[in-house]
């Protein structure tokens, strides 16, 4: 059995990847990812796990360090934040068109400029297109059971993707949190020896990553399209197989008093659970308040997100980044396209909150809520606004 | 050789095949392609020792002569060939 611990969530997303079996991993220290690089390399020294530990230059290095050693077949993790995640930004295609099952956890950061370190989703956003599935966890226990499934979901034949696990820096990365660690024998009974679908071995050549003209490159696209699509059937399936095991069940999108509720919040990471505290509040106040909170970022979860909405009068989306100039946030135009079709759907409002670190109280929440419920002319519907912005 | 569709690509369009490169005919890229006018020709070389595509070779009676399966009629060995022995002429 797995015990029950207090530790620090990067510390442990490190320990968890420990208990994985890598062969090896490349990662560039950058707040407030740093912890999980400094812990793997200390669990590489001590022997504790037999490891490679690559100690690159930047994070273009430490990507393309983990796509060769995924390429010749080592499980290969990396994990990174902010202006690392742009930085590897080049190379994120490559590794999902090359069909590299690389395991990557980001803690997330605002990206400059201005320079910033603390928590928000701007770095994610960009990198949305790159082809990798994307995960969001709302706090350390589900950082550690996430990092440790994206292996599974990753190296599924059926998938060959690789994956990211979004952990909100600070707000989740230097928590001291309890949760349950899994044992060394549980994740072995999990989790299957890694079996590449090609490898880089002179007694067989291939070449991975060749050059491609316009006559393949759009059948390349799309099956690139078709095999993120298709990753869902395996994500589903892993996650079942999880909560069997662990009594952990994680699903594409999850609801907190939504069922009955007439006006609906959409977050994605941690401030779940402080929107969790302002239903509750609005619940004892008589309103109908419920929450969804979206975990599948990519492959995009366009049926269950649908489920969730379809009853909802108003749905609040929440943003941690904007699309400058764009429609609002990232997952306000994602919603608002998934629900276009539909001929039952909500009002949606959108708030651009939580930037650069900024606290998001209990009360930020009921406000957003309160705002939308006093807009009884639907004038501030399909906008967005800044939320707390200083006018 | 005919075209693959999306769901006949190997995962992550790795190449199986060592050298399969050569199947792949650039000539088709050509808008023009070298002749030369052996009458010029000084048989140096350096039209085979130039061009990017290893294409052009020398034949048994010491000329040379470009593979136009490989030539993209990139019109480096005219540029080089100081004897101006090689004209590029319009394709089709």
């Amino acid at each position: 059995m797995g015990k029950r611990v207090g530790m620090e969530v990067a510390i442990a997303v490190a320990e968890a990847v420990g208990l994985c079996d890598i062969d090896m991993a490349a990662v560039y220290p950058i707040t407030p990812q740093s912890h999980i690089a400094e812990h793997l390399s200390d669990l590489v020294a001590n022997g504790e796990i037999d490891a490679e530990f690559v100690t690159v230059e930047s994070e273009h290095s430490a990507m393309s360090a983990v796509i060769g050693a995924s390429g010749a077949g080592a499980r290969a993790f990396t994990a990174t934040s902010s202006q690392g995640l742009m930085l590897m930004h080049e190379l994120l295609p490559i590794a999902s068109a090359m069909r590299l099952p690389i395991c990557m956890a980001i803690a997330n950061r605002a990206v400059s400029g201005p320079l910033n370190i603390l928590n928000d989703h701007t770095d994610i956003m960009p990198q949305r297109d790159s082809g990798w599935i994307s995960l969001f966890v709302e706090n350390g226990q589900e950082a550690i059971d996430l990092s440790i499934i994206a292996f599974k979901i990753a190296e599924h034949k059926d998938v060959m993707l690789p994956v990211n696990v979004n952990i909100d820096g600070f707000q989740l990365t230097h928590m001291v949190e309890p949760f349950e660690m899994p044992s060394k024998e549980e994740v072995d009974r999990f989790l299957p020896p890694f079996v590449p679908h090609a490898t880089l071995h002179p007694a067989k050549p291939v070449t991975m990553g060749a050059f491609a003209m316009s006559d393949y490159f759009t059948e390349i696209m799309k099956a690139k399209d078709e095999a993120l699509k298709n990753s869902k059937k395996v994500i589903l399936e892993v996650w079942d197989e999880w909560a069997k095991l662990f009594g952990r069940a994680y699903k594409p999108v999850e609801t907190y008093k939504a069922d009955d509720a007439d006006i609906l919040m959409l977050t994605m990471g941690s401030m779940g659970e402080t929107a969790q505290m302002a239903i509750d509040e609005l619940r004892t106040k008589g309103v109908k308040a419920g929450l969804v909170k979206l975990r599948l970022w990519r492959p995009f979860p366009f049926e269950e997100i649908k489920a969730a909405l379809k009853d909802a009068k108003k749905l609040i989306v929440t943003d941690r980044a904007i699309t400058f100039g764009g429609p609002g946030g990232p997952v306000f135009s994602e919603i608002k396209s998934a629900l276009y079709a539909e001929t039952q759907r909500p009002l949606i409002y959108n708030y651009i909150y939580g930037l650069g670190g900024r606290d998001v109280p209990v009360n930020d929440f009921t406000g957003m809520f309160e705002k939308v419920m006093a807009d009884t002319a639907n004038r501030l519907a399909d906008t967005y606004e800044f939320w707390g912005v200083r006018e | 050789m005919a075209l693959k569709t999306w769901k006949e690509l190997p995962i992550g369009c790795v190449v199986s095949e060592p050298g399969s490169a050569s199947e792949y005919h650039t000539g088709s890229w050509r808008s023009q392609r070298p002749v030369w006018d052996n009458a010029k020709c000084i048989k140096c070389g350096i039209c085979h020792v130039y061009c990017p595509e290893g294409c052009v070779q020398q034949t048994e009676d010491g000329f040379f002569q470009a593979d136009l399966d490989y030539c993209k009629g990139c019109g480096i060995c005219a540029h080089e060939c100081w004897p101006r022995a090689i004209k590029m002429v319009e394709e089709g």
